[in-house]
């Protein structure tokens, strides 16, 4: 059964075991508006938790994606580099940024649950 | 003053509106301590008789390139550039408009961007270039920051027979944004190969070479794509690429140009024109602004600057460069002066170019004691003098002959290089300025 | 009311009467033709070529056109364009003033233009001077001792500058690492100091609009290798605690840099030295009204206080008995300067054309040129405050900072606004920047706008604040109505970029 946690830069990770996907959130498209780009580490990569990751792009922003998490990156979404539009249709689904293999799952612990972002977010605006 | 629209009638007048009783109550938030309360120290305001007598004045102090047989090259060149060119980047409209961010209106400046960008990736055979940069030798050096972001490396390997400016000018950046230069003093594509190693970001050579010698990088450009490192190939003299063998061609990965050569005079050395170029893999690690096309709301086609957050007004301190201002006239020259020559001209003008350097070539070496360095060259050769070059430029320079640029200039420390001249020909060398420059050298070194 | 189509329909047209600009213009590729060349040149002797086997093969691709196509072809795009020449170009901290056609004049005679940057010194003495009198010129303005002429543009200015501090505080033997920023700082000032090996820190603005100077005090420290701060600020106000910054600044040992592009304000006024500053760059093609020409080239001189003058890039320029001579190599009284950062000696074109400006307006004139562009930028300030929002309260210098306020819940954005000018016959204003106010509003007339040119614009301003104020939101947001081009769409050219012309192949034309 996998779960999903969230960090304050607006990145989603869904976790079973120790294999996790990584995406931004519903309110982070919102935010930066229409997607034109997105700057994913290459398969293999080793990130460290809180690191710069990737970044995304609209036309009048730049924002860095940060690794929720420390671990080996096993995938990437290929299909974002044709339709980085899809981030804005399905942030938590078919959009989503790349998978990692957790070098300490419990390193999750530390992130919001759903109901703790949407807190957060709700006191940001 | 001519320049100034207001009149004492409206400047009272405006005061009253803002509701302040002087010019000088609109400074009020400067404190008095800082205030200047003197005119500056220099000359009264002039007219146009004035200015024109006093610049016209400084110009004739100068011996300018067409005052006599001219054969200076090393990075600037001398071309003939059609009337049509310079009439046209005079327009009000090129001139006195600011850069294209409100694409509606500015639609002219973008399409002629659009036009050159194309222009400059057909040249050099790359995939894609950006709008400009600020000359040949800081576009190296932005090439040089882009093969480390691009590989995660810091350390750039130069040849030797890259431009002393610009490898000077990657030394500097390098030393300030923390990374490694590596000069290795030969173009032998097997001792550049041997300097590469796990670190090494990219290996940056010219063709043709500082010294003029023409060569084929294929295979440099294959073993730096077998160990993840990046081919610059930087061109000093843009006409060039009508004859020789492109750097796409080749197998760079990232081509930096001078482009002063089309559209624009010398200068004494600016405005120039930095080209860029890349394969589109890379396109988005570019620096620089870049236009591109796409249609407005009632689907007409239109350009727009693209690509935008790459650039430092909107990443600030993770921008791909700090650049913002760039060379936009100077670049819209080119364009005009490529479009006029097009396919055809293009070719014929690099073929007189190089014609005129064999023949001046075949004249220089058959004087006794004049040795050339080059194999191969494009319109620009080395010569070994049997004299220190910069005293026989010296010495020509009296008779008003310009007869090319002393390594030494370049490479003072190099004593080795003392008595080594650079000589160019162009389309502009008539067989009289050949003859001058032969007879004078035999007068000089005899 | 002087609307896009009638602005630009005033100027000509041939064939195509007024509609002409908004039709479309082909691209250069589109007219190829075979054979066509818009240059004639000789033949070229026959000889035996000398390019070691590497000629280039198959087609270039270029197009071949006659020189009235190419006359034409730019003189239509030309019509497309907005520009100083045809209106009031009001962007903020941009400094769009009028370009002297004398400038252009003085820059092309061939004792400036047509010189090789190498040709032996002895034969380029005229041009040394030119430098050299520019030089001195820039130093009296600023009031600091030396200038450095090489750097080509603002933000190659900065980073020329940012290279000096660095270099001297290595020279100390100190390592510094942290850079102050405000937030109200043009994009180049992080991304430079960023380039040059520094972490930026952010520093607030009060409540006035200026740097908080108790926050300054507070980011201050040991590893602070500089402040870069611009005066006026991009909020247009005078930063009137620069002498306590540079005081802190320098306790704290380390430099203030001052972003030189609103320097028109000042010129005559203050000089830049006075307020405690260790380094600036000039924009020539602001503030010495060197044209843009729709984006560049510019040229960023930098004037340093003696305590980083050692480290100018090269060339250095000196004078003594025997004339002017460049020092090309770092060595004696160069041996610190910090390399080259371009090729050659700097933008000769730009210095004439803004040595021209300088010595037009004189030594006398700088005051009353500063002095009306401040009164133009408070006249607009008093003529829109009742309908707009200014930022902050009190005068403005040189520029007028206001923020979407007066927009309110309308629908209208800033970006509607100012594409609803372009409607109205101007270029809009600086938009969206600084980042220190919501929808920020930027408006600078320079001192070239007559009062009666003033008051039309505000009186657009005014029509469009009235038809904002009145919900008309659906016209804005089709804005502009009456340009070449409508609305572009930056996401699909962002999404898929578009950079050059391809030939169409055959499977587009079967489509």
């Amino acid at each position: 059964m996998s779960t999903v946690r969230y960090t304050k830069e607006h990145e989603w990770i869904r976790i079973d075991g120790d294999a996790a996907v990584i995406g931004i959130t519903v309110f982070a498209q919102d935010q930066l508006g229409d997607i034109v780009f997105v700057d994913l580490p290459e398969v293999g990569r080793h990130v460290e938790k809180g690191k710069e990751a990737g970044v995304v792009e609209s036309v009048k922003a730049a924002s860095e994606v940060y690794a929720p998490a420390t671990g080996d990156v096993t995938a990437t979404n290929a299909a974002l580099a044709d339709d980085p539009a899809m981030v804005n249709k399905d942030p938590t689904g078919e959009g989503w940024f790349y998978k990692l293999k957790l070098a300490d799952p419990k390193e999750l612990d530390a992130l919001m649950d759903e109901a703790a972002y949407t807190a957060f977010t709700a006191s940001l605006t | 003053m001519r320049y100034l629209p207001l009149t004492d009638d409206d400047r009272r007048d405006m005061l009253a509106v803002i509701g302040a009783a002087s010019v000088d109550d609109l400074f009020n938030d400067v404190p008095a301590a800082v205030r200047l309360k003197r005119p500056l120290d220099l000359p009264k305001g002039q007219g146009e008789l004035e200015i024109d007598r006093a610049f016209t004045a400084m110009a004739a102090k100068n011996l300018s390139a067409g005052a006599g047989p001219f054969f200076l090259g090393a990075g600037a060149y001398r071309h003939h550039v059609p009337a049509a060119v310079d009439a046209l980047i005079q327009r009000g409209e090129f001139l006195t408009s600011y850069t294209p961010y409100q694409p509606e209106i500015a639609q002219g400046t973008l399409q002629a961007l659009f036009e050159f960008q194309t222009q400059v990736a057909l040249i050099t055979d790359m995939d894609v270039a950006n709008a400009s940069m600020y000359d040949g030798a800081t576009a190296a050096a932005e090439a040089v920051m882009m093969a480390n972001r691009i590989t995660r490396r810091k350390r750039a390997v130069v040849s030797g027979n890259l431009h002393p400016h610009y490898r000077q000018a990657i030394e500097t950046y390098g030393r300030f944004n923390g990374f490694e230069t590596v000069l290795k003093p030969t173009d032998a594509i097997a001792e550049l190969i041997a300097a590469i190693d796990a670190s090494t970001s990219c290996v940056v050579v010219q063709n043709p070479g500082f010294f003029g010698g023409v060569q084929d990088y294929s295979p440099l450009a294959a073993h730096c794509q077998s160990v993840g490192a990046l081919l610059v190939i930087a061109v000093t003299e843009i006409v060039s690429l009508g004859l020789v063998k492109p750097p796409g061609a080749m197998g760079a990965d990232i081509v930096v140009a001078e482009g002063q050569s089309l559209g624009n005079s010398l200068e004494f050395g600016g405005p120039y024109l930095g080209l860029f170029a890349t394969r589109e893999k890379f396109m988005r690690q570019m620096p620089g602004r870049l236009a591109g096309q796409t249609v407005d709301t009632e689907g007409r086609r239109g350009f727009v600057l693209t690509l935008s957050a790459r650039e430092q007004h909107i990443r600030r301190e993770k921008a791909t460069s700090n650049i913002c201002t760039n060379s936009g006239l100077c670049a819209l020259a080119f364009s005009i002066h490529l479009a006029l020559l097009g396919e055809i001209g293009f070719q014929r003008l690099a073929e007189l170019n190089h014609a005129h350097a064999v023949q001046l070539a075949e004249r220089l070496t058959a004087i006794p004691g004049v040795t050339m360095l080059n194999d191969s060259f494009f319109n620009e050769f080395t010569l070994r003098l049997p004299k220190p070059a910069a005293l026989v430029v010296d010495e020509l320079a009296k008779r008003k002959i310009l007869a090319g640029v002393p390594v030494s200039r370049l490479l003072p420390a190099r004593a080795d290089f003392a008595d080594l001249l650079l000589v160019a020909a162009t389309e502009l060398t008539s067989d009289a300025d050949m003859a001058a420059l032969e007879a004078g050298l035999r007068e000089v070194l005899s | 009311m002087n609307d896009w189509s009638r602005a630009v329909s005033g100027f000509t047209i041939a064939g195509g009467g007024g509609r002409t600009v908004e039709s479309d213009e082909t691209l250069l590729f589109e007219e190829d033709g075979a054979g066509r060349c818009g240059v004639d040149l000789p033949d070229a002797p026959k000889v035996t070529d000398r390019l070691g086997g590497l000629r280039r093969e198959g087609r270039i691709g270029l197009p071949g056109l006659s020189e009235p196509q190419i006359v034409r072809h730019y003189t239509r795009l030309s019509q497309k364009n907005y520009a100083i020449d045809t209106g009031i170009y009001p962007l903020g901290s941009c400094t769009m003033k009028h370009n002297p056609r004398l400038n252009e004049k003085m820059a092309r005679l061939p004792g400036f233009a047509d010189l090789h940057p190498l040709q032996p010194m002895a034969t380029v003495q005229g041009a040394l001077e030119l430098m050299d009198t520019l030089a001195h010129w820039l130093k009296t303005i600023t009031g600091l001792p030396a200038v450095a002429l090489s750097p080509a543009a603002g933000a190659h200015g900065e980073m020329c500058g940012m290279m000096a501090i660095k270099a001297a505080l290595e020279a100390r033997g100190e390592k510094r690492v942290r850079v102050l920023v405000p937030e109200s700082a043009h994009g180049t000032n992080p991304a430079t100091a960023a380039a040059c090996g520094y972490a930026i820190d952010p520093i607030p603005a009060d409540a006035r609009g200026r740097v908080d100077l108790a926050a300054l005090k507070a980011k201050l420290g040991d590893d602070v290798a500089a402040i870069m701060l611009t005066n006026p600020n991009t909020c247009g106000l005078f930063e009137d605690q620069s002498p306590q910054i540079a005081e802190a600044v320098h306790a704290a040992g380390a430099y203030f840099y001052l972003d030189g592009a609103n320097l028109n304000a000042l010129l005559g006024r203050v000089r830049p030295g006075d307020l405690g500053i260790d380094c600036m760059h000039i924009n020539l093609h602001k503030t010495f009204s060197t044209p843009h020409g729709g984006g560049g080239p510019g040229s960023g001189p930098v004037a340093m206080a003696a305590s980083l003058a050692p480290y100018a890039p090269l060339p250095w320029l000196v004078h003594n008995a025997q004339g002017f001579r460049l020092i090309e190599d770092a060595k004696d009284e160069a041996a610190h300067a910090l390399g080259r950062i371009k090729a050659f000696h700097g933008q000769m074109g730009m210095f004439v054309r803004a040595l021209a400006f300088m010595m037009s307006h004189g030594g006398d004139g700088m005051a009353r040129l500063s002095g009306d562009a401040v009164l133009n930028a408070n006249y607009l300030l008093a003529s829109l405050k009742d309908v707009m929002s200014p930022s902050f309260a009190g005068a403005a210098m040189h520029e007028v900072l206001f923020d979407d306020r007066f927009l309110g819940d309308t629908g209208v954005t800033t970006l509607d606004f100012a594409k609803a000018l372009i409607d109205e016959g101007y270029h809009p204003m600086t938009m969206y920047f600084p980042l220190v106010v919501h929808g920020a509003l930027l408006v600078e007339p320079t001192e070239n706008e007559s009062k009666a040119s003033l008051d039309r614009f505000i009186a657009s301003m005014r029509h469009l604040a009235a038809r904002a104020a009145n919900r008309e939101a659906d016209f804005f947001h089709g804005a502009p109505h009456n340009a070449p081009r409508r609305r572009l769409d930056e996401v699909a050219a962002a999404r898929k970029p578009i950079l050059r012309w391809r030939p169409e192949t055959k499977a587009d034309a079967a489509q």
